[in-house]
């Protein structure tokens, strides 16, 4: 008999990177189809085109390169979801594939692979849509068929949206594929809480920071409504829910992921309420992701020994 | 109270219950036994025997100077022969071999009844050394020594029954069976020590050894009986002294830093035999137990008794076994060679399968940060990773990888299956040579 000589430990927990990629779709699953409920089945072509696509440019990259298949993981799913629920169901199918081949090829790939990216390759992806064809971003359908404003428009004015917060909860409004109901986003939290895939610090410290500095500075004559309708419109819930806490691009230590919500937060507010866009979540988290190294590096957890434990007899 | 308890941690699947049907332990008489002259930290015995000597057991059959401690013979026979051996540790050690004559021929030991205020600290010690004890948890520190640093600067004196590791359960079967000698033991080395509290501290997955050392508690008034929440590695030295006293031992220091001194309770009952009925340590409890081991249980089994004699006595391994460990699961050392001999540290031999949730072929870091919450020791296992990888000696060292006791934590808990541990003695080495240089 051939005994295997290996090190230390010889037993492993079943948490499994695919395991944890599984997890995350389950979670995104009520919000997708909240959207397809609402917005039709565009909504879902979208979402499948994108999927397709970041999966296919995952496997071309590491045939063309010769680098590690890593589609087994399930990852580029994951980005390739995200980057659809962030997207109009009107958007144009070639720049949905422009984004999903963005995130995974100058994003993720070229920044050495999972977990070696700076920045979160769907936000990213979706920033560089921004930027070339802004107008494939930010034409809305409402629920009727006819071209409409989303609560975010309204609030820009300021003005309180037409919708109830009941409504934008539950998610009858207009917006993006995966942002209307924060509902389904919360449920999906609450999944991904419970099987320990993130710690809910960065997305209460992202909701919370929103809800204080929103209700601080209110723009209309009603602040608590307003600090309501600035968590439900809008990205903020998705971004904070399923956007922050991505792996790569947060913090690891449990003090870096506080400060992290709070900057994402913060920064959210600025852009929406100083910004040339009513929406702000994307370059906030974008921003704070480049901060996360430092953040680590500042936040690292006090030695053992170094406290006021360690006193002497 | 929040922080009486240590730092991270992680609930493994304990298995315990696999070698914990029968307390009616079976002692194997080997043919022969393999007597290394290294059993503990420290400088190596000499031998005091040649080859065609006839010994009893409990004779010395080694011993030597400094920080040393003697060894015996666990049989009476013949020395067969005097030469290098496989040893747990993977190297070969100079090792005493004796022919079992199968007739137990044992030296008396000299009896104690003593009180124990009539007994002077340097009598014990010394019987303390004269007995070969070392740390029985694994660390295997000569016992009189660690006892002689600790005087005078302690003010806790904890006896670990954590038995903090999946499989094992050496320490538990000897708190079912024969808990008293742990308090007597506890009782002579509080004597040496005077301590303001003596505590036996176990986790709470051990509930008959509990009632059994509460049932007792009224004969030994002095002892606090600590029933600690399950989670390894609370059995560790430092995270121990935090979970019983709230203190953290200093960095690169040991547990008298901060006034604590620390004994496996299998120590402990070997103190009360060397003092109180005159025995040295010939024999030890030792767990055999995981899936691909036939009948899983525990044995008294003499010191250097080969592997195999034991692994023969539980009916074999599957013909499937991937690796037999000594010691835990999580920092065991996997042995390629079953002719190595129990020694006095060995607490435990594990006979496991191929992990299904074994290494990775192409580990990939997700910065998922699981690594960092589970840390006892507050380390970034991630960035140690990365940065042994990268060779860079200077980030090591701001992030202390020399604090890693290599408990495995992280390498459990990590989603990406990344060597964590095996990457982080690497790093340890790096460092050594970079600070040698």
């Amino acid at each position: 008999m051939k005994l295997t000589v290996a090190s230390s430990p010889h037993i492993r927990g079943d948490f499994r990177t695919s395991r944890l990629m599984m997890d995350v779709v389950i979670a995104l699953m009520p919000a997708l189809m909240v959207g397809v409920w609402q917005l039709g089945l565009r909504a879902l072509w979208v979402t499948l085109i994108c999927v397709g696509t970041t999966v296919a440019s995952e496997w071309l990259y590491s045939l063309l390169t010769r680098t590690r298949n890593t589609i087994i993981d399930g990852s580029a799913v994951v980005t390739g979801l995200l980057l659809a629920l962030t997207l109009p169901h009107t958007v144009p199918y070639w720049l949905a594939i422009v984004g999903g081949v963005f995130a995974i090829v100058v994003i993720k790939a070229l920044c050495g692979g999972l977990g070696q990216n700076i920045f979160n390759p769907a936000l990213a992806a979706r920033a560089f849509m921004m930027l070339v064809f802004p107008v494939g971003l930010t034409r809305y359908v409402g629920v009727d068929g006819v071209s409409s404003a989303t609560p975010l428009h309204h609030m820009v004015m300021p003005a309180l949206p037409e919708e109830s917060v009941l409504d934008m909860f539950l998610g009858r409004c207009p917006g993006s594929i995966g942002e209307l109901s924060a509902l389904a986003l919360l449920l999906g939290g609450a999944y991904l809480v419970i099987r320990k895939v993130i710690s809910p610090r960065v997305p209460v410290a992202y909701l919370g920071t929103v809800a204080i500095v929103t209700l601080v500075f209110y723009k209309t004559d009603a602040p608590v409504q307003w600090m309501l309708y600035s968590l439900l419109s809008g990205g903020v819930m998705l971004g904070a829910i399923f956007m922050a806490t991505d792996y790569a691009t947060s913090p690891v230590t449990a003090m870096g992921q506080w400060i992290y919500g709070v900057g994402c937060g913060v920064l959210t507010v600025i852009f929406r309420y100083f910004g040339i866009f009513p929406e702000g979540v994307t370059y906030a988290i974008l921003l704070m992701n480049a901060l996360v190294w430092a953040i680590d590096r500042y936040t690292a957890p006090r030695r053992f020994g170094t406290g006021k434990g360690g006193k002497t007899a | 109270m929040m922080n009486k308890l240590f730092f991270g941690g992680i609930h493994p699947k304990y298995n315990k219950e696999m070698s914990t049907t029968s307390t009616d332990f079976r002692q194997i008489s080997p043919e022969q036994v393999v007597i290394p002259m290294q059993q503990h930290i420290g400088a190596p015995c000499t031998p005091l025997v040649k080859v065609g000597d006839t010994v009893a057991r409990g004779q010395k059959i080694g011993d030597g100077e400094g920080l040393c401690v003697p060894v015996h013979a666990s049989v009476s026979g013949t020395v067969v022969a005097i030469e290098p051996r496989p040893h747990t540790s993977g190297r070969d050690v100079m090792a005493v071999v004796i022919r079992n004559d199968g007739k137990d021929t044992t030296l008396p030991g000299e009896k104690n009844d003593a009180p124990l205020e009539a007994m002077d600290n340097d009598q014990i010690l010394h019987a303390i050394r004269e007995a070969g004890i070392v740390g029985m948890g694994g660390a295997a520190f000569p016992g009189n020594v660690k006892a002689l640093s600790s005087m005078g600067n302690v003010d806790t004196l904890i006896a670990n029954a954590c038995e903090c590791e999946p499989y094992i359960t050496a320490d538990d079967s000897l708190l079912r069976t024969d808990p008293q000698h742990v308090l007597e033991g506890m009782t002579i080395l509080s004597k040496v020590l005077g301590p303001q509290r003596t505590v036996l501290a176990v986790e709470d997955n051990k509930q008959e050894a509990i009632r059994k050392l509460e049932g007792l508690q009224k004969d030994y008034p002095q002892i606090e009986i600590k029933v600690l929440p399950t989670r390894y590695p609370q059995g560790a030295e430092k995270q121990l002294v935090q979970s019983v006293t709230g203190r953290e031992v200093l960095p690169g220091k040991l547990p008298a830093s901060v006034g604590c001194a620390v004994f496996n309770v299998s120590t402990f009952a070997a103190i009360y035999r060397a003092v109180r009925l005159g025995l040295p340590l010939t024999q030890r409890i030792v767990t055999i137990s995981g899936e691909a081991i036939a009948k899983p249980q525990n044995f008294i089994v003499r010191i250097g008794t080969p592997f195999h004699d034991l692994v023969e006595a539980a009916g074999g391994l599957n013909d499937k076994t991937e690796r037999v460990i000594s010691g835990g699961p999580m920092m065991g050392f996997a042995q390629k060679d079953l002719a190595v001999p129990v020694i006095k540290a060995t607490n435990s031999i594990l006979c496991l399968l191929k992990d299904r949730n074994g290494a990775a072929e192409n580990p990939v870091c997700l910065r998922c940060g699981k690594c960092v919450g589970v840390c006892p020791m507050r380390l970034q296992p991630l960035y140690m990773y990365r940065a042994t990888n990268a060779g860079r000696v200077e980030d090591l060292k701001r992030l202390n990888l020399l604090d890693c006791m290599e408990c495995g934590s992280c390498a459990f808990t990590c989603p990406g299956k990344l060597p964590l541990v095996e990457v982080f003695r690497k790093g340890k080495a790096m460092l050594r040579e970079a600070s040698a240089k």
